[in-house]
């Protein structure tokens, strides 16, 4: 059957593009998670009516062009310090709904102190962090969530800890504070993670509008290129090795708490 | 019992050929061209198995590139 | 009370929060340091918050206060920070990102001794990394160098508005004396907030979420195409032209008859012209000239004196920098030497006139 033959007997479109998805072919790597959490951010914005009110805070790292290829308003932070940047923007104009996208090495390494102290205060923001262990732009290096026995571009024999400290697990230190109300880590390798992750990047944008403090959402996503591996492998990988350290589901909710 | 019967339509040019919607695709529909690249030259997602599809939007979930639209049709 | 001006007595610390309250000035973010606490200490006291909408915020780091500042800035917004030498070194990735983005914002240096943790006491050792750049990158501030508390509170205003005029942000380099000093200040009436409206109006590129826009706006200091990246450059260099043809401001004390010029700015050209009063009156025809703005330096007002003078001496609290663009300007017609002190020591008129007449008089 022809999607035409669909549609001229009563059969309907199931999902299409994003309309807020701009047209430029993104620069990521075949196979990697950043296109779908774009998308998944595109959706979202658009079904909540945010188009208008919109800020994302880009990052450094390789989602530093986000502002590429979702049609809202942004501003291209300094390395890590995007949380800093939301901080502002989601004070100076409570009317907007102010979210920031992140890498690991931008949000848990140079950035972990604007990161830790946006949470800390609560701010009217999400956060959503792309863990994928290690630093894709730079072309593969350590990250701070890179696996002990890792290799990356500077830990070429593998991640030791005597040398170079454990994995750091931000999101459950995260989880710690006060002024976080929505903790929650998930991924987008399969059908059902992609649908997951976007129920929570819905509920995180809704408390971002309700004023309710900082949502966190991390995504344990894959670098193909930066493991070396097929997209098919490195999400196998990340099954298997990843979400033993980073293991996906819900760490915190407050809103559902109060319910 | 009802059927449903999918389509898919592949944005050739945008693919990639990242493989994940032939691996999510739970009725084995789709596959990577073998001889054929883009103008990109990627290897680009085809529906082989055409009359498999029952347009649950698997593949079109998990695109990185956006590149997959589904159209569904539920027979009585 | 405050829709109209106000006399009261007060630290140039003081007077800065209050004039950016009475500007209308949107937001605020700071980190304590001495000698400059007290910006952000009275603006938490007087709660502007309440009356004028300002936010005021004290970050984490001076480096969080200086990106929430690019963040605001992004949005068209009036924000402020301000910091003293130490705080300032760590300010210079933002502002970068600050002057690439052709962003308004204005940044307050009250400067202490340095290098490294240094000494709370006064200084103006931070003039190289106010007006050659600071951070990374070809760029420039507009640099204003107050000399009194008037100054502190009159520069918050004239460091907006020219920041928005050429979208390019502007920096107070006052020194420990002019910020801990009180004096008598007229505090200007209270304007109101712009709203979102004439926001957009003046900022058509601010990001405030696209509000009805077609296209997004994007604040972004990222360029990979190297002919690109060219062109922003030229642009800005082309705005840091026009600000050097129309910008430049300078006062000068006692110049007409001179045979001599002292170059000195902030609290030292007030210590300078206690100096010129006593040295005149042992027959010594000496002038002053203080730049008011470091950058654009008076370069061309300096070359038009020189060849009338028998010596020209640049007082710093420092070991020699603003001599430099004074010899730059100069460029041989009379005799330039520096006289400074440093680590926080301010010297009297005394240690100036020795100076003039060893240099130049013997």
């Amino acid at each position: 059957m022809t999607k035409e033959e669909i549609i001229a007997q009563g059969g309907s479109k199931v999902n299409s593009r994003p309309r807020l998805l701009l047209p430029a072919t993104m620069h990521y790597c075949p196979g990697c998670s950043h296109g779908v959490v774009h998308k998944l951010v595109a959706e979202v914005i658009d079904e909540l009516g945010m188009e208008d009110n919109a800020i994302g805070v880009a990052p450094v790292g390789c989602a530093v062009f986000a502002y590429n290829y979702i049609d809202i308003d942004w501003i291209e932070a300094a390395h890590g310090r995007a949380p800093a940047v939301a901080t502002a923007a989601a004070r100076l104009d409570p009317s907007a709904v102010v979210f920031t996208y992140q890498g690991d090495g931008d949000l848990a390494a140079i950035g972990t102190c604007e990161s830790i102290h946006a949470c800390n205060r609560g701010e009217n923001i999400t956060i959503i962090f792309i863990n994928n262990g290690i630093y894709g732009m730079t072309g593969g290096q350590m990250a701070p969530t890179t696996l002990e026995g890792m290799k990356t571009a500077t830990t070429p024999y593998g991640r030791r800890v005597d040398l170079n400290g454990y994995p750091l697990n931000i999101t459950n230190l995260v989880k710690e504070l006060d002024g976080t109300c929505y903790v929650t880590r998930e991924s987008v390798h399969t059908p059902a993670a992609v649908r997951k992750c976007k129920a929570a990047l819905r509920q995180a944008f809704i408390n971002t509008r309700e004023k309710r403090g900082t949502s966190f959402i991390e995504v344990v996503g894959t670098c193909n290129s930066g493991w070396k591996l097929s997209p098919e492998k490195a999400n196998q990988w990340m099954e298997e090795n990843m979400f033993a350290k980073y293991p996906p589901g819900e760490i915190k909710n407050t809103v559902k708490e109060k319910k | 019992m009802a059927k449903a019967i999918g389509v898919v339509e592949i944005d050739t040019n945008r693919c990639k050929g990242c493989n994940l919607c032939v691996v999510a695709c739970p009725t084995n529909v789709l596959s990577l061209r073998q001889q054929e690249v883009n103008d990109k030259g990627y290897n680009f997602a085809y529906m082989l198995n055409a009359d498999n599809c029952i347009g649950c939007g698997s593949c079109s979930l998990v695109c990185p590139d956006s590149c997959i639209e589904v159209y569904r049709l539920i027979q009585k | 009370m405050m829709n109209q001006e106000e006399v009261r007595l007060m630290k140039g610390n003081e007077a800065i929060a209050h004039a950016a309250i009475r500007y209308g000035v949107d937001g605020y973010f700071g980190y304590p340091i001495t000698p400059q606490s007290e910006v952000l200490e009275t603006l938490e006291a007087l709660m502007p918050w309440e009356t004028t909408g300002m936010t005021v915020l004290q970050a984490e780091s001076e480096v969080a206060a200086i990106n929430m500042v690019y963040g605001g800035a992004s949005m068209g917004k009036a924000v402020m920070t301000s910091s003293s030498s130490p705080g300032m070194s760590l300010k210079q990735e933002g502002i970068s990102y600050i002057a690439a983005g052709q962003l308004p914002a204005l940044i307050v240096n009250v400067m202490r001794g340095g290098p490294g943790l240094g000494t709370i006491q006064p200084s103006q050792a931070d003039y190289f990394q106010a007006v050659k750049g600071g951070g990374h990158g070809d760029y420039h501030l507009i640099v204003l160098a107050p000399a009194s508390v008037q100054d502190m509170a009159d520069f918050v205003g004239l460091g907006f508005d020219l920041s928005f005029k050429y979208r390019t942000p502007a920096m107070i380099l006052a020194d420990g004396v002019i910020g801990q000093m009180m004096e008598k200040v007229v505090l200007p009436p209270e304007k109101p907030r712009r709203t979102a409206e004439q926001i957009i109006r003046q900022c058509p590129w601010a990001v405030t979420g696209k509000r009805g826009r077609k296209e997004r706006n994007v604040s972004t200091t990222l360029e990979m195409e190297p002919r690109l990246m060219e062109k922003n450059n030229e642009r800005l260099q082309r705005t840091y032209d026009e600000i050097a043809a129309n910008e430049v401001r300078f006062e000068e004390y006692m110049t007409e008859d001179a045979e001599y010029l002292i170059v000195a700015f902030g609290c030292m050209s007030r210590i300078c012209k206690k100096a010129i009063q006593n040295a005149r009156a042992e027959g010594i025809k000496v002038g002053l000239l203080r730049p008011i703005t470091l950058w654009p330096f008076p370069s061309k007002a300096i070359a038009e004196k020189a060849p009338a003078m028998k010596g020209i001496l640049v007082a710093e609290l420092n070991s020699g920098q603003m001599i430099e663009d004074v010899r730059l300007a100069v460029e041989g017609a009379a005799p330039v030497r520096h006289f400074g002190r440093n680590g926080g020591v301010v010297p009297n008129p005394g240690e100036i006139i020795n100076a003039l007449k060893n240099e130049f008089i013997k």
